[in-house]
């Protein structure tokens, strides 16, 4: 019992810690520019694949810092050219417009690469299992991952807590007009905070890459459960995301290490009251079966009784 | 008015008879399967596999002198889009729908061509299943217009656990299925097959997850060790089998592996990537390495043209030669001609040339069922996708040992 909680509380951090990653620039995109950015986990992937495409060239570590790079790049430029010319037409255009992002980023990945996954190899020399505990290994890549998480978390935060650009951030998300008026542009804050935040996805998917599977759909797997971590996380807190991503990461683990059902709990009491005919269709589903549905169930709960999210400090 | 429709028509007739060469009519085959989203991988090397064969049988001359044409149509592996899509298909003139992936796509595939057939007098439309395995579509739920090409589930863990009966280190069993009739049916026959064959085996597990829907299977590779199994049996395939054996090296996990679709799209990839050396085997109808000569010259051809996703597929070969003959001896391409050809037809399987049949009770082809393992190949060898890795045959069941009953009551148009 010990090892399976063990693990699952490891595993439920690396895996929070990556949905952290992508949900950093995500909240602080959508509190400052009120544009839900469909299309950011798109960015995931594209910094997955320009990843896989220079450490084929170059190896793993200079993947590591010029994927995000480009993909933060292109990501300005998606702003520039894009959002900001859709955004006099509101919000509902900005929507639709990440909307399509997925699918044309989508096509173009498919066009270059396949949709076959690639082979994107673990470095070397991160190759070997970390430590192994309870005969298990925990790889080494993946602590690396989770460390580099930690980092870029820390200096996000200290970027936006001490630093003058941070304080402009941070006014730009809950005064944007008055920041404005103070001589600020806005609009570059938002180009900067745009390509930052999709770099940001964009490290997640260099690191995710090589662990999990770099494919096509990676996008849509990921996506949804962003938007999860946002709302349950609060509006434009950093600190609010990484709670919710650590939160979802491991209620998604530990439900998956529990066999429990209806059946289990409520099964000598209520088996002669009718209940267990009552509910007959969830009766003997486990809660591991019901693991990837758990963050959703999540959602609507806050969004019903603390729709500012858990530490969200505005409500819209 | 009425003037102006006539003459339209009149012209739509001798412009359309114009458009169309008098020499070679073209045989409609539409390719229902995923070429979009998570399980696109694995339809998009189907859709390869069926233009290839049209393109040899176009160039050998066609069929009774009619070229193959084959159109893909993205059923997101949905039944109600597939449905869609086939109606799609038959509007476009088609009359052979061919179809695999997702047993809940081809059992809705049958119910509805059948249906389509029957309210339709004269529409004769036939769904060729390449790889859909749940046994209901052969059982309570078979038709004449369907030919099941893949071992089913059963005939499949029949030769599996036959396999297994004879391993004495295989102690405890751990099944991970996705959540949907294929998985079950797996898990179910699994569990009664063991039980028969050898009811020491312990199942220590039987995990049922949601289908292409997780990105980490690291929570359910520590429950798979914290059960203590030596042996692990999934029907998994596409990223659900990549995603999992990839976790399952991460970790360490040392168990073997007994599966349906290792060797699908992703597959060996994620397998070399687990360094899974002789751990993972599975079950099919064929391998590249076992020697057979006009096999190994067909997937030599094959993996030159699909450089990037060189896997084949035996049983699309099976699928559409046994219908090519069926065509020619019928000396038609409509299906209520060439399929009574088809029904007891027998054939050399692609593999291995072994025999196979199609058996006519219930359309169910029987064919040589091999078991392989994966690990490193010898230079001259057949890897797969590039890993240097490649499959090696560890045991062969011929067909006939691979008989299953069935309870099709089989309903026969006329």
């Amino acid at each position: 019992m010990a090892e399976i909680l063990f693990f699952s509380a490891v595993n439920g951090i690396t895996y929070g810690m990556l949905l952290f990653l992508m949900a950093s620039g995500l909240t602080v995109i959508f509190s400052m520019m009120g544009v839900l950015n469909l299309a950011h986990a798109s960015f995931y992937m594209l910094g997955a694949f320009f990843g896989f495409e220079i450490s084929r060239h170059l190896g793993f570590w200079p993947g590591l810092v010029l994927a995000p790079l480009i993909v933060a790049v292109i990501g300005m430029g998606v702003e520039r050219y894009g959002l900001r010319t859709v955004h006099k037409h509101g919000h509902v255009a900005e929507l639709l417009f990440t909307f399509g992002l997925t699918f044309v980023i989508q096509k173009l990945v498919e066009m270059v690469w396949g949709k076959l996954p690639v082979d994107y190899l673990v470095p070397p020399s991160l190759d070997f299992p970390a430590f192994t505990i309870f005969a298990t290994e925990y790889p080494a890549f993946k602590l690396f991952g989770l460390l580099a998480s930690i980092a870029i978390f820390l200096a996000l935060m200290l970027v936006i807590k001490r630093t003058r650009i941070g304080l402009i951030v941070q006014a730009a998300l809950t005064h944007p007009e008055m920041v404005g008026m103070l001589g600020h542009n806005v609009d570059r804050i938002f180009m900067l905070v745009f390509g930052v935040g999709v770099g940001l996805a964009a490290v997640a998917g260099v690191i995710a890459g090589p662990a999990l599977v770099t494919q096509s759909n990676m996008a849509g797997l990921l996506g949804p459960i962003l938007f999860v971590v946002v709302v349950v996380g609060g509006l434009g807190s950093l600190g609010g995301a990484f709670v919710a991503s650590l939160l979802i990461g491991l209620v998604q683990t530990f439900a998956v290490a529990f066999n429990i059902s209806l059946a289990d709990v409520f099964g000598p009491v209520a088996a002669d009251s009718g209940l267990a005919l009552y509910l007959d269709d969830i009766w003997s589903v486990t809660v591991a079966q019901v693991a990837p549905v758990l963050p959703y169930l999540l959602l609507v709960l806050i969004l019903i009784f603390r729709p500012r999210g858990l530490m969200g400090n505005r409500e819209s | 008015m009425r003037k102006l429709f006539a003459t339209t028509a009149v012209a739509l007739t001798v412009f359309g008879a114009a458009a169309v060469p008098a020499s070679a009519d073209t045989v409609k085959i539409a390719f229902v399967d995923p070429l979009s989203g998570g399980a696109a991988s694995v339809g998009q090397m189907g859709l390869n596999h069926l233009k290839f064969i049209a393109d040899t049988v176009n160039a050998a001359g066609g069929v009774n002198g009619d070229m193959l044409e084959v159109t893909g149509y993205d059923n997101q592996v949905n039944a109600q889009t597939s449905l869609v899509q086939v109606q799609k298909a038959i509007d476009e003139g088609a009359k052979i729908i061919f179809q695999g992936n997702g047993s809940s796509v081809g059992i809705a595939i049958e119910e509805f061509v059948t249906k389509y057939n029957s309210r339709n007098p004269g529409a004769h439309i036939l769904y060729m299943n390449y790889a859909a395995v749940d046994p209901a579509m052969t059982n309570e739920k078979c038709s004449y217009w369907h030919f099941a090409f893949d071992a089913n589930v059963t005939i499949k863990m029949e030769a599996m656990t036959n396999f297994i009966k004879d391993q004495p280190e295989v102690k405890k069993v751990y099944l991970i299925d996705q959540d949907y009739s294929f998985g079950h049916a797996v898990a179910d026959t699994a569990v009664s097959m063991l039980k028969e064959k050898r009811p020491d085996i312990e199942i220590v597990g039987n995990e049922f997850h949601p289908l292409v829907k997780i990105t980490d299977f690291a929570p359910y590779v520590a429950k798979i060790k914290a059960s203590g199994a030596d042996t692990v049996i999934t029907g998994n395939w596409g990223q659900d089998f990549a995603l999992l054996i990839k976790a399952a090296g991460q970790a360490g996990l040392d168990v073997k592996w007994f599966t349906y679709y290792a060797g699908a799209a992703g597959g060996p990839t994620a397998i070399k990537q687990a360094g899974l050396d002789g751990k993972v085997f599975q079950v099919n109808e064929g391998i590249a390495n076992l020697n057979y000569g006009p096999a190994m010259e067909t997937t030599k051809a094959y993996t030159e043209r699909y450089k990037d996703a060189p896997t084949m597929f035996p049983r699309v070969f099976n699928a559409m030669d046994m219908m090519v003959k069926a065509m020619e001896e019928a000396k038609s391409s409509d299906p209520a001609d060439f399929a009574p050809k088809l029904e007891g037809m027998t054939f050399q399987s692609f593999s291995n040339g072994g025999e196979m049949f199609m058996r006519a009770d219930d359309h169910q082809l029987f064919q040589p069922i091999i078991i392989s393992a994966i690990g490193p190949v010898e230079s001259g060898q057949v890897d797969e996708e590039n890993t240097g890795w490649g499959w090696k045959s560890v045991g062969e069941i011929a067909a006939k040992d691979t008989i299953v009953p069935t309870t099709c009551d089989m309903k026969r148009p006329g």
